[in-house]
């Protein structure tokens, strides 16, 4: 397996996280400890499907809301909020 | 099997519902006849929205006396009808629309519905994402909308409780001489039947002068106060009520849960409730040229309805001059929802013998056959 | 952007990346369309552990002269031979002389007290949070559900260091047996093979047994597992639970390709009732990546005109087909999964209706308008098979028909002119 040349930093709500090249954003958020979002009557809900079809992955990215962070992957710089 | 009522409603939607509870509420026994399901028509399609419209004064009258019933109602709607006094701002883009701004809101003030205008800056201010171009507005702060289905689930619900009977999934095949005879041949005596039926009310009468009239409708995900109120450009009426061709308006209405509807269309001679994509795009046009930044929302869903249209733009409330215990509620166009609490007012007054609040004159559905008559 | 193909394929999967060779072999100018950011589909989801056929036919699909749309979700359909797509910034009108729909297939979801809990995954699911970067290593996860899927994402988990505390396939061991049967001829070894792996990786393996309900106050923090009316509870980090595979027709329905029994109806060539539409993999019929890689080649064969090519395959395929029967006899969902779900547990995700505002309705149309669900973002994809499991609600696509956007669409990529803010 070809070693990653560099990491990738970005902020989930703020706090500093550090991924792989590849990780998806998702992957990010739950690395941080947050859930993705909360639910119509406040519910914290994290990644279901996996798969981009069930929709609970959706955070702000880069301040477009209602993106579905399984499907994207990390970029330097980019931030994440959640709920 | 037969059973004998004073009052047989014919639709369960918005105005079949408000017919039934305004009815059983007078002491009439009431049974209603749904061949879907509650809610389930133009109910389902439509914005919502109830608004005071001032195309005629009758259509004023009776939008103003409604909007006032649904107010005095709201206090008791359940939280899933989704009432929300947002009201309304008619927008204009040009000196003669912004004529047209003080011209309705001095007739709004004659009707008793206050109004306030909105210069640019202060329609940018209530709305920061129309785009800045706009000359101003007329705030119509007594508008509301909410969530038709549950509306009408709430209203049957009502009906109901307080002794109405409820005939679903049971279509009515015939109405006449006080003798509704169902699908399943059951045959309801009834000294009225409320022909409350939208588009389908053709079915029963054919003769009546009802039109489909094809709406389009998207809805967005959730983006909380990108709208807070009901958006109408002034060509609403000019363009989309008033036309005979297919057309679309700008129309936006926020829901209480963030979404954002976008609509409006209307269409003759379309049969199909297949999405018409050259339709759907100038809508959706229309849209994007009031509000620039709503391109880049989530749409989730796109849907369509029929509303049921008379030549004259206003409903058939009252008695079929033909056949006497046939009373129609039905050819609400896109007032159904706004208009359903007046029009089962007028009906019940009408069937109890008293005195309506307002004239149910302009709505007689013999004006058709005086109209022809003299022709 | 090339916008014209003569052969389009939705779906970079098994069946989609077979398709697209095979047409590209027969010097067809060729198309593909997927949502994800890379090929492989779920299957084949990139990550470590991809088998050698994956690696070796991505690398193929690399060197390939076709044109690959990552990221992009189809929309819409306006016309004949025109299919509307949109990525992140963009949206196109596609235009092709032949269609080969691969869309695969999704997981099915049943609602249980708990399962939306942080940390309550899809077994595919956790499975594909963890190719993309989601760390396992020292985790504890139960993987529960039916299907072949829990043994192989169990296997991956427990590869990639997880503790995988128990595997709970809710089928019989006799229907396990009988679908082994099909398999090798002495059915018993094979399963006995099965525990075996499963015992290596440090997991139990029970059969008849399901997840009754998932527990924590934030997040996940331990699972009920039930088995012949027995319960117990499994501290876990983790649950991928998913209940087999239901095939993704939102576009051949859309595109109005018949449907029989739950999946798109094909000949021998993968063509369906519409003109140049074919379907290969998942859509019609669940048989796993050997049979999805010899339908795309089928589909791909025939699109390009090599009648005689795909007819020769096409017998192969015939011989597969005893497996997909036995597939979905095994996976048949235990009744007593319906009642896993009370009053009070969530069955619409996207608009938090409840299995109690639910069950009064008499229909799924009723449902939708009195409550909402099935109206938000996952447009009924999850809630829609989970009432028809639990309701015998005829729900999402299928026979009654699909509107447009067949995914959630930027409102400006509903418009005339399909934008295409890259300079090209």
């Amino acid at each position: 397996m070809r070693k990653a040349a560099h990491s990738i930093a970005l902020t989930v709500n703020d706090v500093p996280v550090t991924v792989a090249p590849g990780t998806t954003v998702a992957a990010a958020i739950l690395i941080a400890g947050a859930p993705t979002r909360k639910s119509v009557t406040g519910e914290p809900r994290g990644p279901l499907c996996g798969m981009g079809i069930c929709f609970e992955c959706r955070a702000t990215i880069d301040g477009i809301a209602h993106r579905r962070s399984c499907q994207i992957l990390c970029a330097q710089d980019m931030k994440v909020r959640t709920g | 099997m037969s059973a004998a009522w004073d009052v047989v409603v014919a639709g369960a939607g918005i105005v079949g519902a408000a017919c039934a509870l305004e009815c059983v509420s007078r002491g009439l026994k009431t049974a209603v006849v749904e061949c879907a399901g509650i809610g389930g028509g133009a109910t389902a399609a439509g914005m919502g929205h109830i608004v005071v419209m001032d195309d005629s004064p009758a259509q004023m009258a009776l939008t103003h006396y409604s909007q006032t019933l649904w107010r005095e109602l709201s206090r008791r709607l359940p939280a899933n009808v989704e009432y929300e006094q947002c009201g309304t701002l008619w927008v204009a883009s040009d000196e003669e629309e912004l004529q047209e701004v003080h011209r309705k809101s001095e007739l709004y003030a004659t009707a008793g519905v206050p109004t306030e205008i909105l210069d640019r800056q202060s329609l940018a201010e209530a709305e920061p994402n129309l785009r800045p171009s706009l000359m101003g507005a007329l705030l119509v702060p007594s508008d509301a909308v909410l969530y038709p289905p549950c509306a009408a689930g709430f209203l049957i619900a009502e009906a109901l409780r307080l002794g109405a009977q409820l005939y679903t999934p049971r279509k009515i095949l015939s109405a006449a001489a006080r003798k509704a005879v169902l699908d399943d041949g059951t045959e309801l005596l009834a000294a009225h039947i409320v022909i409350a039926s939208g588009v389908d009310s053709t079915q029963l009468l054919p003769q009546l002068p009802i039109r489909k009239r094809k709406g389009h409708l998207a809805i967005t995900d959730r983006y909380p106060g990108f709208v807070r109120h009901q958006l109408v450009e002034l060509g609403y009426l000019k363009s989309a009520h008033s036309s005979t061709t297919d057309s679309v308006a700008f129309n936006v209405q926020p829901r209480t849960t963030g979404q954002i509807l976008i609509g409006s269309s209307r269409q003759y001679n379309a049969e199909s409730s297949e999405v018409n994509h050259k339709i759907l795009a100038a809508m959706i046009e229309r849209a994007q040229s009031y509000l620039p930044e709503v391109g880049g929302l989530s749409t989730i869903r796109v849907w369509t309805g029929f509303r049921a249209a008379t030549p004259d733009k206003l409903p058939l409330i009252g008695p079929w001059p033909e056949d006497q215990s046939l009373i129609l509620a039905t050819g609400h166009e896109g007032l159904g929802i706004t208009t359903s609490l007046g029009t089962a007012r007028l009906l019940a007054d009408s069937i109890c013998g008293a005195n309506t609040e307002i004239s149910i004159e302009p709505y007689l559905p013999g004006r058709f056959a005086r109209l022809e008559a003299h022709a | 952007m090339r916008e014209r193909f003569d052969i389009l394929v939705v779906g970079v999967g098994p069946a989609g990346i077979a398709a697209a060779l095979s047409a590209v072999e027969a010097e067809q100018r060729v198309g593909l369309v997927d949502d994800n950011p890379a090929p492989g589909g779920q299957i084949w989801r990139s990550g470590v552990s991809q088998p050698a056929a994956a690696r070796s036919l991505l690398a193929k699909l690399d060197a390939a002269p076709v044109q690959r749309l990552q990221g992009w979700r189809v929309l819409d359909s306006a016309e004949r031979g025109v299919l509307r797509a949109e990525c992140e910034n963009e949206c196109a009108d596609l235009r092709y002389g032949k269609l080969i729909l691969a869309t695969g297939a999704r997981e099915r979801f049943l609602p249980f007290p708990g399962w939306t809990l942080p940390n309550v995954m899809g077994a595919g699911g956790l499975d594909a949070m963890v190719r993309g970067g989601l760390p396992i290593a020292g985790k504890r996860v139960v993987v529960a559900g039916t299907g072949p899927l829990l043994l192989a994402v169990a296997a991956h988990l427990a590869r990639k260091g997880a503790i995988v505390v128990a595997i709970c396939e809710q089928a019989s061991l006799r229907r396990l047996v009988r679908l082994a049967g099909h398999l090798v001829k002495e059915p018993a070894k094979l399963l006995q093979g099965i525990e075996h792996s499963a015992a290596t990786f440090g997991a139990k393996f029970y059969t008849s047994c399901w997840a009754a309900a998932a527990n924590g106050r934030e997040k996940l923090e331990t699972v009920t597992l039930e088995r012949n009316g027995k319960r117990w509870d499994e501290r876990c980090d983790y649950l991928a639970c998913g209940y087999h595979l239901i095939p993704n027709l939102e576009l051949p329905v859309l595109l109005g390709c018949r449907i029989e029994d739950g999946f798109v109806t094909t000949d021998d060539l993968q063509r369906t009732s519409v003109a140049d539409v074919f379907c290969a993999g998942e859509p019609t019929g669940i048989g796993g990546v050997e049979l999805a890689l010899l339908e795309g080649q089928i589909a791909g064969l025939a699109a390009a005109g090599k009648i005689e090519e795909a007819k020769k395959l096409a017998l192969r395929r015939r011989r597969s087909l005893g497996f997909v029967r036995a597939l979905r006899d095994a996976t048949v969902l235990d009744p007593r999964l319906k009642s896993l779900a009370s009053e009070s547990t969530i069955v619409c995700r996207c608009e938090d209706v409840a299995f109690g505002a639910l069950r009064i309705h008499p229909n799924w149309r009723a449902a939708k308008l009195h409550t909402r669900c099935g109206m938000g973002p996952c447009q009924g994809r999850i809630c829609g098979a989970a009432t028809e499991f639990l309701f015998g609600w005829t729900a999402v696509s299928g026979e009654s028909g699909i509107r447009p956007p067949v995914f959630p669409a930027r409102v400006s990529s509903l418009t005339t002119i399909a934008w295409d803010k890259k300079e090209t």
